[in-house]
């Protein structure tokens, strides 16, 4: 029987891949934001598997929100690398050093 | 009752070989379908917890418009991928330490949960049993009673995510010819017509 610790193994796995995937892919900011995406996603698993295994509602409407963050930083992301490289014309990660932060 | 063993496992392996080529595909265009593939297992994952809606929302919102919007700017962006894959693997083993680490700590922590009885009886809104209302409805019906601000929060976010990507992406291109209602409206007729006494046989 699949209980609560295989889904929320799943999403540690996912989430694992998730911040490895900000390490592996250290220039390439889609990649990155992809990454971001997956994290996202293993948040979502874990908070729908804790709402189904202990019943309660909540939880799914609590990934609603999650999804709706990550579709507007989706949005959001994408538009600040398109113009980022409307002036620069590279997307390369380690080239955003202009305000030397 | 085998079935939902058998769907788990499918879901969960392909779900995270996905995941594990999103990240280390050598074209992001096979990044980009790696992760809408991901997302359709994970629906999956979720349909068998009895969360249809979530399922098909995450069809809808990932696949329908987020995969789409990576693929519309992995394709429109003419960037040199072969450039930006230079020391990859420079950062294999740091990345694989902390990956690893934070891996087992999650599988340890949560992978040996067990809920405390007690916990489960504290439920902020039980679910209802499917006889009485489906999915959508308990969903629906909570949404839009307890917690209608957090809906109108996130139809905010949407907006003001819109608004910004929009002010961040329009461009105004010189020389292209725009209409000014302003101009239209404020045309007087001293302005626009101008009356000539032309003398018969001269011309202007």
């Amino acid at each position: 029987m699949i209980g609560l610790g295989q889904y929320l193994t799943v999403a540690a796995v996912l989430f694992t891949l998730g911040v490895f995937g900000i390490f592996l892919n250290r220039k390439n900011v889609i990649i990155i934001l992809m990454s971001i995406e997956l994290v996202l996603l293993a948040v979502n698993i874990n908070l729908v598997a804790f709402s189904a295994f202990l019943g309660d509602l909540v939880g799914q409407i609590f990934a609603l929100l999650v999804l709706t963050v990550a579709a507007a930083e989706a949005a959001i992301g994408l538009a600040i690398l398109v113009v980022f490289f409307r002036n620069r014309g590279s997307i390369a990660v380690e080239d955003i050093n202009m305000m030397k932060g | 009752m085998i079935l939902q063993p058998i769907f788990f496992y499918l879901f969960s392996a392909v779900t995270i070989a996905a995941a594990l080529m999103v990240i280390s595909s050598r074209n992001p265009v096979h990044s980009v379908l790696f992760l809408i593939l991901a997302f359709f297992n994970s629906a999956g994952l979720f349909v068998l917890l009895g969360a249809e809606f979530i399922a098909m929302i995450l069809v809808v919102v990932y696949v329908g418009a987020v995969a789409v919007l990576f693929l519309f700017v992995v394709m429109m962006l003419d960037v040199d991928f072969v450039e930006l894959r230079q020391g990859f693997l420079q950062y294999l083993p740091i990345g694989a330490l902390i990956g690893i680490i934070l891996l087992v700590e999650l599988v340890a922590v949560l992978g040996g949960t067990i809920i405390a009885p007690e916990v489960a009886q504290q439920v902020a809104q039980p679910i209802p049993p499917l006889a009485e209302a489906s999915n959508i409805a308990a969903i629906g019906e909570l949404l839009y009673t307890k917690y209608i601000f957090f809906f109108q929060t996130a139809g905010l976010v949407l907006l003001v995510a819109m608004i910004g990507a929009i002010v961040l992406t329009l461009r105004h291109k010189e020389g292209v010819k725009r209409q000014d209602i302003g101009a239209q409206v404020g045309r007087t007729r001293e302005a626009a017509v101008e009356l000539v006494k032309v003398k018969s046989g001269q011309g202007i």
